[in-house]
This record gives C-alpha cells, structure tokens and sequence, in this order.
C-alpha cells in the first residue's frame, strides 16, 4: 500500500512537470496579454533540440540549454508577428504548431533516418537528495526525482514571488491588464510583452526536453500531443498565478498518473477511455474555472499607439 | 470616386496578390528546409513536386480528390470565424462525422441506396454538427474559451475512433485488424463519369460552398451571424442574440467537417480504420480557409492547391529524398504570411483612422454616453 502511494505520487509529479514548467513560462506571457497558442509547436521543437544537443554532446543539461534557446528563437518569431506587427495571435499559434511539426519531422529523419531504432543518448535519470530520500513515502515519491523536477518545483515560489512583488511582475501584469495607461507612464508595452513572450518560449523549450529526456529517453513525431494546450489550460485552471498553475498541474498529473494506472490494470474499461481523461478533465477545469478571475483584461488583444 | 475606383481595385490586386507572395514566400523557405535536410535540390524536388500535383489529367484528378476534404474543412473555420469563433476543431469533428457516418453505413441491415446514402451523409453531418456544438454549448454557458476545448476534443475524436474501431465497429471478417467494415454499396458515392475517379462529393462540396455563401450574405441569421462577429456589442445593442448565432456557426461549422469526414470514407477509403486521419485535415483547413480569405471562391482554389501539394508531396518522396513533411512547412510558412499582412498594410490603417474620426459629434457624445 506504501509503496503504491509513494509510486503515485512519484509519477504524478514527474507527469506533472512538463506542464508545470511550461505553465510558469506561460503564466507570464498570459499576464502581460499574450495568449502563446504557438506553445504546443515550441515544446515539440525543444523536444527534438533536447534529443539533439544530448546526442552531440553527451549531456542531457546541455541538450536542455540548447532546447531552452530553441524554444527562444521559436518564440523570437511568435513574438514578432502577434507583438511588433499585431498579427493574430490564435492563428500565428497555429502557424507555428504546424512548421514545428513539420520542422522536427524532417530534421529528425534526416538527422536520425526514419526506421532505424533510436540511439542511445543521456537523458535525466533520478537525482536521489542526501538524507530527504530517506524520508518513508515521501523521500521516494518526491526526493528521487529527475533534476528538471525539482527545478520546476523551486521556480514555483520564486515565479510567485517574482510575480507579485517584483517590479517585473508589476509591469507584466499591467501591461495586461492596461496597455495605455502603462504607455501614458512610460512602461514600453511592446517590450515587455515581447520579453514575457520570449520566458515562456524558454520554458517551453526547457518542458520539451523534458518530455524526450526525462519522461522518454528520445524523439518520436509529434510527441507532445497536446501537452502545450494543456499548459494552457492549466494557468486557466490555475486562475493566472504560479501558485495555482502548480495545483493545476498536479491535477493533471494526477489525472495522466491514472490513465496509466487504469491502462495496466484489466479495469474492464477500454484503453481509450482512460486515454481520454486528461483532455476530459483539461475540458471540465476550464469550465468551472471561478467567476472572478485574474484573467488579464486586455488577453490576446494587440495594442496599438495612437 | 475617382479615388474609390482606385481603392477598390487595389483591395482585388490585394486579395490575389498577397496570396501569391505568401505562396512564393513558403516555396523558398521550403526550398532551404529541402537544401538543409536532404541530398537533392529544391528545384528537382519542387519539379516533382508539380508533376505530382498538377503534371497529367490523373495527377490533377489525385489533386481534385484531395482537396475535396480540406475544403470542407475550411468551410468549417470559415463559418466559425466569421461569428469570430475560432474553431481548431475541424480535425475532431471530421473525425466525429466520419465515425457517425460508418456507423450508420455499416450497421443497417441492406436498404436501397435511395434510403441509406442520404441516412449515411446526414449521420455524418450531424456527428460532426453535434460535436462542434459540444465546444460552442461551453463557450456560451461557461466562458470556456473555444481555443482550448476544440483542442482538447480532437485529441478525445481520435481516442474515440481507436475505441471504435478496436470495439464496436470492427470487421468481424477481418478480426485481427483494427478497422470498420467495408462500406456497403448502397451508403457509398460513385464517380460522376465513368473511368474518371471525381466522385458526387464534389457536387456537395459545391452546394456547401454555394449555401455557405448564400446563408452569410443572402440571409438574415447569416447577417446576424456576420455582425456578431465583426462587432459583438453592436449586434447586441441591435437586439441579436449572440449565443444563437454561436451555437448556429459552430453547429454548421461541425457539420460542414463532419460531412468531409463522411465523404473521405464513403468515396474515398471506404473503410474507417487508425490510419484514415493520418493528414491533419482540420489544421490543413485552417491554412486554406486563411489563404482563401474566407471566401468561396478563394477557398475553392486554395483548397486546390493544397490538395496538390498533397498529391506532389508523395512523388517528391519517392523520386528525390526531400520529406514529404516539407509540405507542412510550405502550409505554416503560408499562415504566417497571410496572417501577418498587417506589416504592409500599416499606411492603409492610417486612411481608416482618419475616417473614423470623422464622425459627427452627435455620434461622438453617444458613443462616449455607451462606454
């Protein structure tokens, strides 16, 4: 019984991740009124930049540096169009989910030739924390986790902080909430959005490497499947603070560390069915997501200077 | 007037011209991705490329049959987008009514085609009508944002094709893999000529194109359904009712993709299996609605493209070793542009301001008693 609640606990957070980090990079950009529906695209190329950079180097940190910057300079071109020339935002999204598809396709069958098994490269293995790991239940579940864990983790009180007691978290969330007031006061909306934007393309980028390296030990086609949405919706679901985004992940999680709990156990329930409930609960917490929320005032509006 | 006749000409020179640039724009990033990622040249693959789509009578009916569903698809974004909903959902709902229509293909004991074929093409359109209805449903009671639930819905139409597939529907003749029965005759659409391979789906898509064209501009629910989504306030101060024309939009959006989804298996594949949405119909319909500009006829032509690409694609694959995936990059490439087009349009925004502020003061203070 121990055992089985410290193994669901264990990959409740390590299925929780990739949406967590995603969702803290996301979280910011929201807030300063930019909905990042290019994120899905931005993971998937960080997963491919991950898989890449630890298969030349060696190092599974440096693939995640180069899939940091991946996700950057993905982000540098969402940024580009939906900030400095105000294009749509869901629609340039959409652009980019469909060139990092094709992109990460062609790159990693050129690069790793289609059929052959994959090689081997270093991914995250389970970094067990001197004494914590020791601790019954909890030591197992939370303190032999894979490094990229316990970053997501740390980041959460520091975003929060960041957030709502920094200078930086202030402009953010006025830039969202009032983009010509904070221009009459001399904040630069454009930059701050384009800035915002390009953290959460880091975070992205850092979410997807997580997933080929951490959660997989490689790349295959169009691996995210959707994990980049429920990021989304998980700072919905999380009402727009890194505090909540954290709960909303774990929900996810949660509902992600059931499906694989259902799947091997002969439930009697289809295979599908428990295959569904992430995206059935990502549906139902959107939806009861509270009246008052903190969703930014001017989300996905473009602003322009008169 | 003088003036007028100028602009407007140049609004036509921009409605084809622009589509042209984006167009040239995606074949020479494509072209890079292709020096980058394979041993043969842009210009050897692009020529494959276009005998593959275009090159002979039977490449070109290849490319007609594929772009039958992505236009279908568009009309699906179209709809919705002009209500300004934004409906990522077209690959779900394609799926949704493909499912409805080999249910209702394959599980009737024999009917006479007269019967079955209209049963099986309204089982499709209402598969996908009911399944985008499930997004717009959320929107208007919850506030759910459409971007995220249409999403989420595709992922759940695919997992619920796999349970159909795996379950219900299997060939009992074929038990050991996962796909439907074989369409019967009598729910399946024929070619129009003999010896050619264009089946009556393009009829429909014609009559959907000609009705979508119709409700929008023709009708009144149609009008509503424009205003509310160029201007929801103003469409609610002028007593529409703004959930009605969401729902509306997004029941037909649904079966506008539903009714492609049926197509695809009762004239195409004939069996619903795994592998049947292995094209991302609903995104590709995106890029063809936004290259059409929404409009009937762009869409049609557009959707041609695609549907070419598509088909060349294939041969670009197996006569060079350029990837097939190109394809994608050419078709994001694509959005992008259209999408950003606001970046040569800046000295045009500034014509509108002017006129703008030319309003009587009259209308100002009413403006300003509203806010």
């Amino acid at each position: 019984m121990m055992t089985t609640v410290s193994s669901f606990i264990a990959s409740t957070l390590r299925l929780a991740t990739p949406t967590l980090i995603a969702a803290l990079g996301i979280v910011f950009s929201e807030r300063a009124g930019v909905v990042n529906i290019g994120t899905e695209g931005m993971m998937l190329m960080g997963a491919l930049a991950g898989v890449m950079g630890s298969y030349y180097t060696g190092s599974a940190l440096l693939g995640a540096l180069i899939a940091m910057l991946t996700g950057c300079l993905f982000a540098m071109i969402f940024a580009f169009f939906t900030v400095s020339i105000k294009a749509d935002q869901t629609v340039i999204g959409t652009g980019l989910n469909i060139l990092a598809s094709g992109l990460t396709i062609t790159i990693n069958r050129a690069v790793f030739g289609a059929s052959t098994s994959p090689p081997k490269i270093s991914t995250f293995g389970a970094v067990e924390l001197p004494l914590l790991s020791r601790i019954p239940i909890l030591g197992e579940a939370v303190f032999s986790q894979p490094l990229p864990v316990y970053i997501a983790l740390l980041l959460v009180p520091l975003a929060q902080f960041v957030m709502m007691h920094c200078n930086v978290g202030l402009k953010v969330r006025a830039v969202g909430e009032n983009p010509k007031a904070c221009d009459t006061v001399g904040i630069n909306v454009s930059k701050t959005r384009f800035l915002a934007v390009l953290y959460s393309g880091i975070m992205a980028g850092f979410a997807g490497a997580f997933v080929s390296m951490g959660q997989m030990t490689f790349f295959t086609e169009n691996m995210i499947a959707g994990g980049g949405f429920i990021a989304l919706a998980a700072v919905v679901f999380g009402n727009y603070t890194p505090l909540g985004v954290l709960i909303s992940s774990l929900v996810f999680g949660a509902s992600n560390a059931i499906m694989f709990r259902l799947q091997a156990a002969s439930t009697g329930i289809p295979s599908q069915f428990a295959l569904m409930l992430p995206y059935v609960i990502t549906i139902a917490a959107i939806c009861v997501v509270l009246r008052r929320s903190n969703r930014p005032a001017s989300s996905a509006k473009p602003y322009i200077k008169e | 007037m003088k003036k007028s006749i100028l602009q407007k000409m140049g609004h036509q020179l921009n409605a084809v011209v622009f589509p042209l640039i984006a167009i040239f724009a995606a074949l020479m990033v494509g072209s890079l991705v292709i020096l980058l990622s394979s041993n043969s040249s842009p210009l050897a693959a692009y020529k494959a490329l276009f005998t593959g789509a275009f090159g002979s009578p039977r490449a070109w009916e290849d490319s007609i049959l594929k772009a039958i569903p992505f236009v279908f698809t568009a009309l699906s974004y179209a709809i919705a987008n002009r209500c300004g909903i934004i409906n990522l959902g077209a690959e779900g709902q394609f799926e949704m009514g493909a499912l409805a229509a080999t249910i209702a293909a394959v599980s009737f004991p024999p009917l006479p085609a007269i019967l079955h074929l209209p049963l099986t093409l309204i089982a499709g359109f209402l598969g996908g009508a009911l399944f985008g209805l499930i997004p717009a449903i959320l929107r208007v009671q919850f506030g759910a944002s459409e971007l995220i639930t249409t999403i989420m819905l595709n992922y759940i139409a695919s997992q619920l094709i796999s349970y159909s597939v795996n379950g219900p529907i299997m060939d009992s003749a074929s038990s050991s893999y996962p796909q439907s029965a074989h369409m019967p005759e009598s729910a399946s659409l024929t070619a129009i000529f003999p010896g050619s391979r264009i089946h009556w789906g393009l009829i429909i898509l014609l009559v959907c194109v000609i009705f979508y064209y119709v409700f929008l501009w023709k009708t009144t629910r149609g009008y509503e359904l424009r205003v509310v989504g160029l201007n929801s306030t103003a469409g609610e101060y002028a007593g529409m009712n703004i959930r009605r024309s969401i729902l509306r939009s997004m029941f037909l959006a649904g079966g506008f993709a539903g009714l492609g989804g049926c197509i695809e298996i009762i004239a195409v594949q004939y069996r619903l299996m795994m592998t049947s949405f292995k094209v991302t119909y609903g995104f590709t319909g995106i890029a063809v609605a936004l290259l059409g500009n929404n409009h009937p006829l762009g869409m049609l032509l557009s959707g041609l493209l695609f549907g070419g690409l598509q088909t060349g694609s294939l041969r670009m694959q197996t006569v060079t070793d350029a990837s097939s995936s190109v394809v994608l990059v050419v078709q994001a490439v694509i959005i992008l542009f259209i999408a950003g087009r606001l970046m040569f349009r800046i000295q045009h925004g500034r014509h509108l301001r002017h006129k703008t502020l030319n309003i009587p003061p009259k209308a100002m203070e009413e403006r300003g008693a509203e806010r």
